[in-house]
């Protein structure tokens, strides 16, 4: 039987699409908006408290989990989008697409770890 | 070989902007662009936490800058539409049978949008606190 890994992109596309779905409207509002414009108060997201909270080991994972897989979401998205736009070159948007997905997954990854 | 094939002129790089529900389907796509930049950011940002008070505390700063409202404010719509639409289609992702029938879709539709709203709070409450 032929072998595909098809399965396994699209699994994992739609576990991100669905994570994504979510967690990354309320993510933004919060940290992307609220936070800047003073809502949460002067002091929101102190290093002292980030640093506990999302050091703790299961907040960690949780955090991984989104950053990673939504990465994976949008980088698979992305791929097929340019060719909606015309870009017939699969391959190269492939391996920057993906590659991208993984350089940041990484960090995120080296980040967390460290913490 | 017919002598004189017709061609459909189709753009490939414009052909979404011709009806509206192509242009839906485009936007949804492009959706990704933004919520895939938020999310390199977002790991970048364990890097910075990582690296110390000084870097969290600059990272945190740039949060506020013009570039970075207007990044976050685009993004966010962007994200939403993207749940929207993922939402939406659940009921054809997921049939779930219950006896002889299946769940009706718009259930399944508004268990989402409810769970949405819950997770959607409690990461609010979450960054409000840290």
């Amino acid at each position: 039987m032929a072998k595909s890994n098809k399965p396994i992109v699209w699994g994992l596309f739609a576990a991100g699409g669905t994570i994504s779905a979510f967690c990354v409207p309320a993510l933004i509002l919060a940290h992307g908006l609220l936070v800047p414009l003073g809502v949460f108060g002067e002091n929101a997201l102190s290093y002292e408290r980030a640093k506990a909270v999302i050091g703790f080991f299961p907040v960690t994972l949780v955090v991984l989990a989104v950053v990673i897989l939504t990465l994976w979401h949008a980088a698979h998205r992305i791929r097929i989008t340019m060719h909606d736009f015309g870009i017939r070159n699969d391959q190269i948007v492939a391996i920057l697409c993906y590659g991208s997905a993984t350089v940041f997954s990484m960090a995120a990854l080296m980040g967390a770890t460290a913490i | 070989m017919s002598r004189n094939p017709y061609v459909r002129t189709v753009s490939p790089t414009t052909w979404y902007m011709r009806n509206g529900r192509y242009i839906r389907y485009i936007l949804r796509e492009v959706s990704s662009l933004f919520i895939g930049l938020y999310m390199a950011g977002l790991a970048m940002s364990l890097m910075r936490l990582a690296q110390g008070p000084k870097a969290w505390d600059a990272y945190v700063d740039g949060l506020s800058s013009p570039v970075a409202l207007v990044f976050h404010a685009l993004a966010f719509v962007f994200a939403t539409y993207h749940a929207m639409s993922w939402f939406n289609v659940t009921p054809k992702a997921m049939r779930i049978r219950r006896g002889d029938d299946y769940v009706p879709g718009p259930l399944i539709v508004r268990a989402h949008y409810i769970l949405w709203g819950v997770v959607s709070l409690v990461i609010l409450v979450f960054v409000g606190v840290l």
